[in-house]
């Protein structure tokens, strides 16, 4: 059994964050039900990247909608939309990512829903909240990056501001709308009555930078200044980064530069005793040690530093990561299978229960593929 | 009615990642007690970044405990057992992040715990999950990021490996604890059973590669080519970017690149009209694109392509967001308090439930500040 067992989503959203929240309850157990328009569906479906599609649908919408049911509906159509209606009154939560407005427009809004359904629980997706100026905005990941001042946390001083080099707006404010659902879901056995979570990607993207931010806000607002050389996080001393060997990369994380000194027989480096300058003058270890580093192997270095308990890695490419003995022994990876044999290969949900993986076989649904199951089954 | 209200949280964990998932269910309602060594507490509070140290504790501290009670318990010593077992019989919720066997040492492993409360929910993280050869490694934010494929993404492609400017491991390692911990709960509605949830590093920061890894997994193990300029994702064709303008930067997503070049009349990108090649055109376009962009301000550019709807916008320093009216309508920063008056400013908690936001003026607890209202019972 699976803990969100019995539980009915209809998912509503399109691409990135509000379907992966959806695919995270269904991985938790869930019966997740994708509501999409007839003829396109998800905008996603034709999304590919690296032209990369399966089956009639890219590999990248299948990643995200696996372990869901496809449900067709034109919402503007009454026919369809009583439908809806009757299916959301056997619901526990629907999921929105609509630019503000739309679904009260469609007649869908939590104020019209929690009429049809009081115990619902309704999750939303915005760009940049529900009130001010930036409602409009599109909401995309790339864009939200760069208004939230991240970008200045990542890659050297002389770059340009640069991105994180992933969705990870859209992946974090997925995470949030999933733990908001949840909490909604739980708060429901007291108050028998569900809930309006909201969440956006500007709030995410913040929340992710709460640490620095903090501590931004609390300093005078000085701003944070990425190291010169192999730049990991803009506020930690040295050595905390990635350093070239004479054969490939390893990391190094927090520790004492007298000590690493000790380790790599460097007088300049044990003669760094004043910690402040650790951070002080970052850039100058940073570059001394990187005189070092490269003079070695990786296999060399971390002998050495690992000997000594000291905090440092190889850096590895995903090809490498794959052929570990360690990757391997986490099962992270799984099949998945449609009914006519087409399969592609992807991770699982990446919590565990009572020492039991969560996988999954249920494939991504081709469009309206359960619509007819449905509208039996639920006498639509 | 806040979600969590009436839980009690057991929080014996340190640094980011586990007390980030304590402090987001204590956002969520939660009673929240963190339990510390004495003298020395948790090594987050010593951790100062930017020479920022209020009140005694690093901003970082401030940051991740807010909203938290704090007691102080020498868990190796025999006559803090009584009280712990206590707490223990007491608590909804334990959070941990020690190393492996540490928790069988201090007796708060969970099979013991169960023993005590059999319906407890027990959540830990790791850095490398529970079986393996790395099961004892460090599961520290930045080696993770090294171990996972991940900094290799990040950066320009004549750039070495570059890791994410934070510590994301830790963070999303921590919500996915959480929804691991709000399902367990939800699931002991029903059952009345107790569970043992546990996340770690490495899976977390590999979902939030999920997309990108999956075509790497599907494509013939590829490995991913970061563009030679103003990377932003591998996977992606251009303009997709952040670009220099005459006074500042441009950040460019998904658009049709004729269409953009008709609009800012760069013609040399009307020419690309063959979708099946602009991949293997990624780079070229993006120098044509840089080349032209440098030419105009940032507010010429947008006030061309903003009408447009094309995907585009600022890019902003902290000061300039906290400026900004967009962000200040979001209400995102608040002010916390010690007990002793000590304020300082940070954020909220960012999901909105019934058009409420969490708000809690409660900051970290002084080292063992809670010891009366608990040790007592």
């Amino acid at each position: 059994m699976k803990p969100l067992n019995g539980i009915i989503v209809l998912d509503f959203s399109q691409f990135l964050a509000g379907p992966s929240a959806a695919l995270r309850l269904a991985d938790l157990g869930a019966r997740v039900i994708k509501i999409e328009r007839p003829g396109s569906g998800d905008g996603s479906r034709q999304m590919k990247l690296h032209n990369l599609c399966s089956d009639g649908d890219s590999v990248l919408f299948q990643t995200i909608n696996r372990n869901k049911e496809s449900y067709c509906a034109d919402l503007k159509n009454p026919n369809d939309f009583e439908k809806i209606k009757k299916l959301i009154q056997k619901a526990d939560v629907m999921i929105e990512n609509f630019r503000p407005g739309v679904m009260k427009k469609i007649g869908l809004d939590y104020e019209e829903v929690k009429k049809i359904n009081p115990s619902i629980v309704y999750g939303t997706v915005t760009g940049y909240g529900s009130v001010g100026p930036w409602v409009k905005k599109p909401g995309q990941d790339l864009l939200v990056q760069s208004l939230s001042g991240l970008t200045w946390l990542n890659g050297n001083q002389d770059q340009p501001p640069t991105p994180f080099a992933l969705s990870v707006a859209d992946s974090y404010t997925g995470i949030h709308l999933a733990e908001g659902i949840l909490a909604c879901l739980f708060r429901r056995f007291t108050t028998k009555t569900g809930g309006y979570v909201e969440v956006s990607l500007l709030e995410s993207i913040i929340d992710m930078q709460f640490e620095v931010l903090t501590t931004y806000l609390n300093d005078g607002h000085q701003a944070p200044i990425r190291s010169k050389f192999n730049n990991a996080h803009a506020y930690l001393s040295a050595p905390y980064g990635i350093y070239e060997t004479s054969n490939g990369y390893i990391a190094l994380a927090m520790g004492s530069i007298t000590d690493l000194g000790s380790y790599l027989n460097s007088d300049i480096l044990q003669s760094f005793t004043c910690k402040e300058d650790w951070f002080k003058r970052r850039d100058e270890i940073k570059e001394i040690l990187s005189k070092i580093l490269v003079t070695d192997t990786t296999q060399h270095w971390l002998h050495l530093l690992q000997s000594h308990n000291y905090w440092c890695s190889d850096v590895l490419s995903w090809n490498q990561l794959l052929a570990q003995d360690s990757f391997q022994s986490l099962e992270f990876l799984q099949t998945i299978k449609r009914p006519n044999g087409h399969s592609f290969i992807t991770s699982r949900c990446p919590i565990s229960f009572n020492f039991e993986h969560l996988f999954s076989s249920k494939w991504a649904p081709v469009l309206g593929e359960d619509t007819e199951k449905i509208n039996y089954e639920f006498q639509l | 009615m806040k979600p969590l209200e009436n839980l009690i949280v057991l929080d014996f964990s340190q640094f980011l990642s586990a007390p980030s998932a304590a402090l987001r269910l204590a956002d969520l309602g939660a009673n929240v007690i963190k339990i510390e060594r004495p003298e020395t507490g948790d090594i987050c509070r010593t951790l100062y970044i930017s020479n920022c140290k209020i009140d005694g504790d690093s901003s970082l501290f401030h940051a991740i405990n807010r909203n938290k009670d704090g007691i102080t318990l020498d868990l190796k010593d025999i006559n803090s057992k009584t009280i712990l077992e206590k707490l223990i019989q007491k608590a909804d919720i334990m959070i941990l992040n020690f190393r492996p066997g540490v928790s069988q040492k201090l007796g708060i492993d969970y099979e013991h715990v169960l023993t005590l409360n059999p319906s407890i929910i027990y959540g830990e993280i790791t850095g490398y999950g529970y079986t393996g050869p790395w099961k004892d490694l460090p599961g520290q934010d930045l080696l993770v990021q090294s171990l996972s494929g991940l900094t290799w993404l990040n950066g320009n492609q004549d750039q070495s490996p570059l890791p994410f400017g934070l510590s994301i491991a830790d963070m999303c390692a921590g919500q996915h604890l959480v929804q691991g911990i709000l399902s367990a709960l939800i699931q002991r509605e029903k059952t009345k059973e107790p569970s043992y949830v546990q996340a770690n590093l490495l899976e977390s920061l590999l979902d939030i590669q999920f997309e990108v890894f999956t075509t790497y997994l599907n494509n013939g193990y590829q490995t991913p080519k970061r563009s030679k300029i103003n990377n932003a994702n591998a996977y992606i064709d251009a303009p997709y970017g952040i670009y220099e303008t005459a006074d500042g930067y441009l950040a460019l997503a998904m658009v049709s690149i004729p269409y953009l070049g008709t609009l800012i009349g760069c013609t040399k990108l009307t020419n690309y009209i063959d979708s099946t090649k602009l991949s293997e055109q990624r780079d070229e376009i993006k120098q044509i694109l840089a080349d032209y962009l440098k030419n105009n301000t940032t507010k010429h550019w947008l006030s061309i392509l903003e009408p447009a709807d094309i995907w585009c916008a600022d890019v902003y320093t902290w000061d300039k967001l906290l400026s900004s009216e967009g962000f200040q309508s979001l209400n995102m920063i608040q002010t916390v308090k010690r007990k002793n008056g000590t304020k300082l400013l940070t954020t909220r908690c960012p999901i909105t439930i019934d058009g409420q936001y969490f708000i809690s003026e409660k900051a970290a607890p002084d080292l063992g500040q809670n010891n009366h209202d608990y040790l007592d019972l």
